[in-house]
């Protein structure tokens, strides 16, 4: 198949279509405004319906509003618009409603910047809304990656009844990169498999399969139950879900960890250093919800491993997650950049370099 | 003998969690009993009816209406509703909200429900008061109203004076027909019946957007038993609150 130049964010957007999202509800925001604009072009093109909310808070809630017909629903925004939609979020969890939310990441907190920024770490990975839930989250870490997450994006959020969130940063959605893009799927709402949804019960059709979309559980019993079937699915999810990669790790002296755009930076490191004899490798959680903490565990508990370095965007957010991996059994040093600052592959270098003179 | 009145069969048999005097269980009656008798008309196909709760005292209607229903936060049932009807245009979509719900934390998305001329109705409960959390003011509690968080009486200079809700929406550009209605009195039952129906009508027949508003009473959290808060209603809420058709398009 040829090799297509497209922007992150337009190549996104219709990586959502081709995987059968036909529901775009979204407020514009930089640095995601592409997804909404080509959306309200494609999605009547497909069928589909593209409306431009009053706010992240309104949209997410047409979120919940045509997922729980079943149909495949997407929503896109940025940092501080994906604060908005945390009570949205909660909610989507709690009634276990599939969907895909997208947070391309600017600098914070607050308004912060519209540049890339990998701040919302803890935001999409610890919680964001109230309560005891979790979203499937990805950290793409090319266009083309993100194009192929989403296509089994829906299927996982219907698969495990949760929102799936893209944890992807600026950078991803505003540049242009060659991709393939894949065939349209055919989806439609099969109201059997979704015996959860709206899909036009009546009085006399069997009460379990009445929709009722909801959240709330009154009595300290059923709510207590009913996280227990969350938390079941969580576990689950953590069996199944954990994605990673590691490159040229085998004899790594030092191990980078790295995730999004990142990681890419890092893997510049890690070649032009082994060019110059370096054992250096890289870890890159693709799931960020579930964290890979086994196989980071596993990568660097080889003796050969002398030390961990976490490179983010942000004071060191995933680096609790690599630090619970590695559990004190060796050292783990962060270096990072606040306010939208790219690291380069020189600062990397110099760190590693100061890590290895140092033990 | 022959049955010459039975319940719909678009309530359940969940019995109310409502206040004994509450108007609620009215309202929930004239909704599914206009639905239903849209059905039995041949105008709705059975089971193409979706209804979406809010946050407050009917935060339960999920287990009363005897329909695929949502449960949505608070004040956004009209966004979740907009989300419904988008993606299935060609079931009746309605929001049940209260005046918390809907004239405070959930102004924008009715303001914009509206706006849109979102095809969907919504039924507006006003009893100017917070009742769920046990009687705090709300944008809709009349001046001088003693509430747990105005003890000394509303005070218009602090706080404003009480928002009229359908006066305000029928304003808006995209709104069809809006109608404030009480049930009161047999007569004003039957007549806010009338214009659920109404409205109801209006979305079957692809028109804009839809708010019946019923004032309603709140005896426990007014402090008034159901006669006297009836009396209240009347001689205090209809006044401010005027009932009749503020807006409707498909008279013009």
């Amino acid at each position: 198949m040829a090799l297509t130049l497209m922007k992150g964010s337009e190549a996104i957007a219709e990586a959502a279509i081709r995987a059968g999202a036909r529901f775009f509800f979204g407020y514009p925001i930089t640095p995601q405004t592409e997804i909404p604009e080509y959306m309200s072009e494609r999605m009547p093109e497909v069928g589909g319906c593209f409306l431009q909310a009053e706010s992240e808070v309104a949209a997410i809630n047409m979120v919940y509003g045509a997922a729980g017909t079943g149909a495949r629903v997407i929503t896109s925004s940025s940092s501080p618009g994906v604060s908005l939609k945390q009570e949205g979020i909660s909610y989507c969890a709690g009634a276990q409603l599939p969907c895909v939310i997208l947070n391309v990441m600017r600098g914070g907190p607050g308004l912060g910047n519209i540049q890339a920024s990998q701040g919302d770490y803890f935001q999409g990975v610890k919680g964001g809304g109230n309560g005891d839930y979790h979203l499937l989250t990805y950290a793409p870490s090319s266009v083309q990656e993100a194009i192929d997450i989403m296509m089994f994006a829906f299927d996982k959020a219907e698969k495990y009844r949760m929102p799936v969130l893209f944890l992807a940063d600026g950078i991803i959605a505003q540049m242009m990169e060659p991709v393939e893009m894949p065939e349209m799927v055919d989806f439609k709402v099969d109201p059997e498999k979704k015996p959860w949804a709206c899909t036009g019960w009546k009085p006399g059709d069997d009460p379990a399969k009445r929709g009722v979309i909801n959240s709330i559980y009154i009595d300290t019993e059923s709510l207590s139950e009913h996280n227990a079937v969350l938390q079941a699915i969580y576990a689950e999810a953590k069996k199944n879900e954990q994605m990673w990669e590691c490159y040229k790790t085998e004899d790594a002296e030092i191990v980078v960890t790295a995730f999004g755009t990142v990681a890419r930076i890092a893997k510049t490191v890690v070649d032009e250093m082994r060019a110059e004899g370096y054992k250096v490798g890289l870890f890159r959680p693709i799931t960020v919800w579930p964290f890979p903490y086994d196989a980071l565990a596993e990568t660097c508990c080889a003796a050969h491993v002398k030390g961990i370095l976490d490179v983010e965007v942000n004071e060191g957010q995933m680096l609790e997650d690599v630090k619970l991996a590695i559990n004190g059994s060796k050292n783990v040093e962060f270096f990072g950049h606040l306010g939208s600052q790219f690291p380069t592959t020189a600062e990397i270098k110099s760190k590693i370099l100061e890590m290895k003179e140092a033990k | 003998m022959s049955v010459v009145f039975e319940r719909t069969k678009l309530l359940t048999d969940k019995q109310f969690h409502y206040c004994p005097g509450c108007n609620h269980g009215i309202i929930h009656r004239l909704v599914a009993e206009s639905i239903d008798e849209l059905i039995q008309e041949g105008k709705l196909e059975e089971g193409n009816v979706l209804g979406v709760a809010p946050v407050g005292c009917s935060v339960f209607a999920y287990d009363y209406f005897n329909m695929d229903m949502y449960e949505a936060a608070h004040g956004r049932a009209p966004a979740v509703a907009t989300g419904a009807k988008r993606a299935k245009p060609d079931t009746l979509v309605f929001t049940y909200q209260g005046d918390g719900d809907l004239a405070s934390i959930g102004t924008a998305e009715i303001v914009h429900a509206a706006h849109r001329g979102e095809k969907i109705v919504t039924i507006f409960v006003n009893n100017a008061i917070y009742g769920m959390t046990g009687g705090q003011m709300a944008p809709t509690t009349l001046v001088g109203q003693k509430t747990t968080t105005s003890p000394h009486g509303r005070d218009e200079a602090w706080c404003g004076a009480p928002i009229k809700m359908s006066e305000m929406l029928s304003e808006v550009p995209g709104s069809y027909y809006i109608e404030r209605c009480a049930v009161n009195n047999n007569a004003n039952i039957l007549k806010t019946k009338k214009a659920i129906k109404k409205a109801f009508q209006y979305q079957l027949d692809g028109k804009g957007f839809c708010m019946i508003e019923v004032l309603s009473t709140c005896p426990t959290n007014w402090g008034l038993s159901p006669v006297e808060a009836m009396k209240w209603l009347e001689e205090n809420m209809i006044p401010y609150y005027p009932l009749g058709v503020k807006k409707d398009k498909g008279a013009e």
